[in-house]
Order: structure tokens, then sequence, then C-alpha cells
């Protein structure tokens, strides 16, 4: 097959799987934004105890590397006798989920926790003296002077994240890398050929230089305060 | 009537003793300075008014209703807390003005927010919302800002932040209103046009305590003075008594710091 032939084909098998890193992507997002804030509520309770207990598992989760944690999730229950996840593609994928989810859950809680700090004490005294609730202060306050701090930080991750999804490769999720390496052992009548594979970079490349646009235009929007 | 009334007020931090057996009343419509050096105690007593802090020993009423008192837990309730602050402004040091809202906004914010709790808000939505602007408006305009409404905090001045912070205060209609040093963070030029508008309030008999150490200013705008030392009132009386003829030596010695600039 010349390489005219095997484009349009390995394109094809390449979008499907970018499609899979997609989806992890985003429910990753969805997943770890709110989670994220919990964990950092809990890290900053006064409870002892439990801001304890939440700075041990987020120690834990950023002291460990990725790829164990979804080796451990995909494959604990089974060797446990129990493998909730089943066999399939729907498995993998939750599976992996939640170990995204978890996983980048802790990153942000740490930078959350970064951006809560920095708003000045001030700013919830001002609160406070003119009657309005804790709730109040957070919501209608502090939680845009936080957001503008954490956008930097937070980008950096969302950018690492999108490129941390090929670690599903490793309890086979059919993401992109997973089909660009399919055309080495062949696939759909293309075998040996290495440049799928490679090709499947211009597919983060892009896909980040739309993010890092996006999330810049973010940034320059909340630049009308300091 | 004395508006305020603040009788054995004590508060410590860990093993020191910030403010020792505080007692003092203000009348309607007076004006009241607090002075003193740095640590003297004079902003945590500021802050135990507005429930910034909690006193470890004393009572706090304001117009004859007891707002606190350190030997009834029923005082300390901190849903009560919200409403008890209200009857108290204060005006900080930094301004703290909310960076995300221009004035006009920063101005509303607290008062819309309270209006929103109550239930005819819904039916009323949008007379209410005008209410509160032009409120908000004519007191921006009293305090000479009525072309800075649509400016962020970041685009005004110190003077013109600190002005913004003070009608923030007075929106919330407060019984008293506290000052706590709201010039030491401006320069000479700055400062004046923010004690210009304090003096604007005390002509108009607004309620107030200043903490400050601008001591020419405090002689001519309060009715009465309170020095502080050590978490301690040294003495209390008229400008002219603790100015012109003060009692103790601390006094004189505090005092001569600044008359002999």
């Amino acid at each position: 097959m010349t390489f005219a032939e095997q484009f349009p084909i390995v394109i094809q098998a390449l979008n499907t799987g970018f499609l899979q890193t997609l989806k992890l992507f985003f429910v990753t997002l969805l997943g770890a934004i709110p989670l994220g804030l919990i964990i950092s509520f809990g890290s900053m309770s006064r409870f002892k105890p439990l801001s304890y207990f939440t700075k041990i598992v987020v120690w834990i989760i950023r002291g460990t590397p990725l790829m164990i944690q979804l080796l451990i999730i995909y494959f604990m229950p089974g060797l446990m006798g129990n493998n909730i996840w089943g066999g399939g593609e729907s498995g993998r994928f939750l599976a992996a989920s939640i170990a995204f989810i978890f996983n980048y859950a802790c990153y942000f809680s740490e930078i959350y926790r970064g951006g809560i700090q920095g708003v000045p004490k001030g700013q919830e005294e001002a609160g406070l003296v003119l009657g309005m609730t804790k709730s109040q202060i957070f919501f209608k306050v502090k939680l845009l002077q936080m957001v503008k701090r954490i956008v930097p930080p937070m980008s950096n991750e969302i950018i690492t994240l999108v490129k941390d999804t090929s670690l599903s490769r490793i309890i086979s999720l059919q993401e992109v890398i997973f089909a660009g390496q399919s055309f080495m052992k062949g696939n759909m009548g293309i075998a040996g050929v290495i440049w799928p594979l490679f090709f499947t970079a211009v597919y983060y490349l892009i896909f980040n230089g739309i993010l890092t646009v996006l999330l810049g235009r973010l940034e320059k929007k909340l630049e009308y305060f300091r | 009537m004395a508006i305020l009334e603040v009788q054995h007020v004590s508060k410590s931090f860990g093993h020191t003793e910030v403010l020792k057996d505080i007692s003092f009343s203000l009348d309607k419509g007076k004006v009241l300075s607090l002075i003193g050096s740095s640590g003297s105690g004079k902003t945590t007593l500021l802050r135990c008014l507005n429930f910034l802090e909690r006193p470890d020993g004393g009572v706090i009423r304001v117009n004859g209703e007891t707002l606190f008192d350190a030997g009834d837990r029923a005082t300390m309730k901190e849903g009560e807390i919200r409403r008890k602050r209200l009857h108290f402004g204060l005006v900080f040091q930094s301004f703290n003005l909310f960076p995300q809202y221009t004035a006009l906004q920063n101005v509303m914010l607290a008062k819309e927010l309270l209006e929103k709790e109550k239930t005819d808000y819904k039916a009323r939505k949008k007379e209410i919302h005008k209410q509160i602007e032009a409120e908000a408006g004519n007191l921006l305009d009293q305090m000479g800002l009525s072309d800075r409404m649509d400016n962020y905090p970041h685009q005004l001045s110190g003077g013109q932040c600190q002005r913004v912070a003070i009608a923030r205060a007075l929106a919330m209609k407060p019984d008293i209103l506290c000052f706590d040093e709201p010039t030491s963070a401006l320069d000479p030029e700055l400062t004046g046009e923010v004690l210009k508008v304090i003096k604007g309030l005390a002509d108009q008999e607004t309620t107030m305590i200043i903490v400050t150490h601008e001591m020419a200013f405090a002689r001519d705008v309060s009715s009465q003075v309170i020095f502080m030392d050590g978490g301690r009132i040294m003495e209390q009386g008229t400008p002219a008594e603790v100015f012109e003829n003060p009692k103790e030596e601390r006094t004189k010695q505090f005092l001569s710091r600044f008359t002999n600039q």
C-alpha cells in the first residue's frame, strides 16, 4: 500500500482514538474541578483530623506515578476476585476516568488552596462588617479574585492533562496512542509502519494550541481588575 | 442619651492583654477620637465593636440594646452577630475595596444582597435596584466622586478609594461609623481630601469613632477624645481637656511629640 493509500485509513483510526482522548480529557476536567475544591476545603479545615487525612491523601496521590495509580485502580478489583470494571472499553474508560479525576483533583486542590489563601484577609473583613454572610463573601467577593489567581497555574495543569491522557494506554484504553501503535502490529491491512504513532503528536500539538489561545483569552478577560 | 456604651471590655491574644477594662460612652451625633501610639489597642477596640474580634470580658450596648455581654453566651450567636454588625460601619486603613467591582458596585453590593433576602424582593426587583443605585450615586456624589462611579479601584487614587470605602460603609446606614487610621496609607495631599469628607460627616452629626494619628484633625473634629496606652484608657475628655490640660504624664509625653513638630 502506498503512503497516499495508507493516509486516509490511518487518519480515520487516529480520529477515532483522539475522540476517546478528548472524552477522557473533558470527563477528567468536569470531575476534578469541583472535587479539587472539596479537597482544598478539607485540607484547609480547622478540624485537624480531617485536614491531616486530606493532606496525607494528597501526598500519596501526588507522590506516586499516575501510571501506577491507573494500574492499581484497573487491576486490583479483578485480582481481589471482583472485577467491577468488566472487560470492555467502557470498563477501561470508567477506571481511567476515576484514576485521572482523583489524581488531577489533588493537584487542583493545591492550586485552589494557594488561590483562596492569596486573597487578602481584608476582603473577608470588609464583607463581614458590611453584614454579608460567609457564603455571600465567598461567592460574590472572593471567588472571582481566586479564579484570577489560579488561571495561569491551572492552564499549565490542563495542558499537561491533555498529554497525560496517553498514560491510559497502559490499561489498553483505545485512545490516540493506542490507535497509532496498532499500525505497527497490523491493523486494517497496514502493518509494520511507525509513522502513525509519530503522527499522533500532531493531534496533541493542535489541541494544545487551541487550549493555549482559549486560556490566554480567559486570562486577558480577567485583566479588567487587579 | 448615649447611643453607645462600652463597659469593662477586655481582650487578650494568648498571654498578651491588649485591652484592659475599657469603659466609655458616646452620644448620638458626636465624634470620638481614639489617639495613642501604635500597639496601644485602639484598632483592637474598633475590631471588637465591629465583631471582628470577640472581647474576653465586658458589655457593649447600642441604643440601650445589649449587643455583647461576655457573661451571657446568648449574645454571641453567630446568626445574630451579622444583624448586630450592621449597627456599626468600619472604614479600614487599607480601604479593602472589592477590586472586581466598580466604585458604584462596591457601594451597592452589600445593600443589594441584604434586600435579596427579603420576601418581596422578586416582585420589586427592578424598583429596589433603582433605589439602591440612586442612593449609592448620591453617596458617591457627596464624596465628590460623581465622575468616578464606573471606575474600578485600581483606576482610582488612594484618596478616592478611601472615599469610595466611606460611601460603601454609609450605604448600610450604620448607627456608628468607625474609622481605623483612615489616612495612614495616604500622602499628605490625599489625606486632606479624606479628612475634609470626614469633617463634612461630622458637621452633619454622623456618630463616629476615629482612630487617628492626625492630632490637629482630632482636636478640630471631635467632641470627645480618648488617649490609650498599653491597652488602657489613660485619659478621656473634651479635646480642650486632653490636648491643652492633660493630667497624666504619659499623655503629656505623647502629645509633646506632635506639638514639637
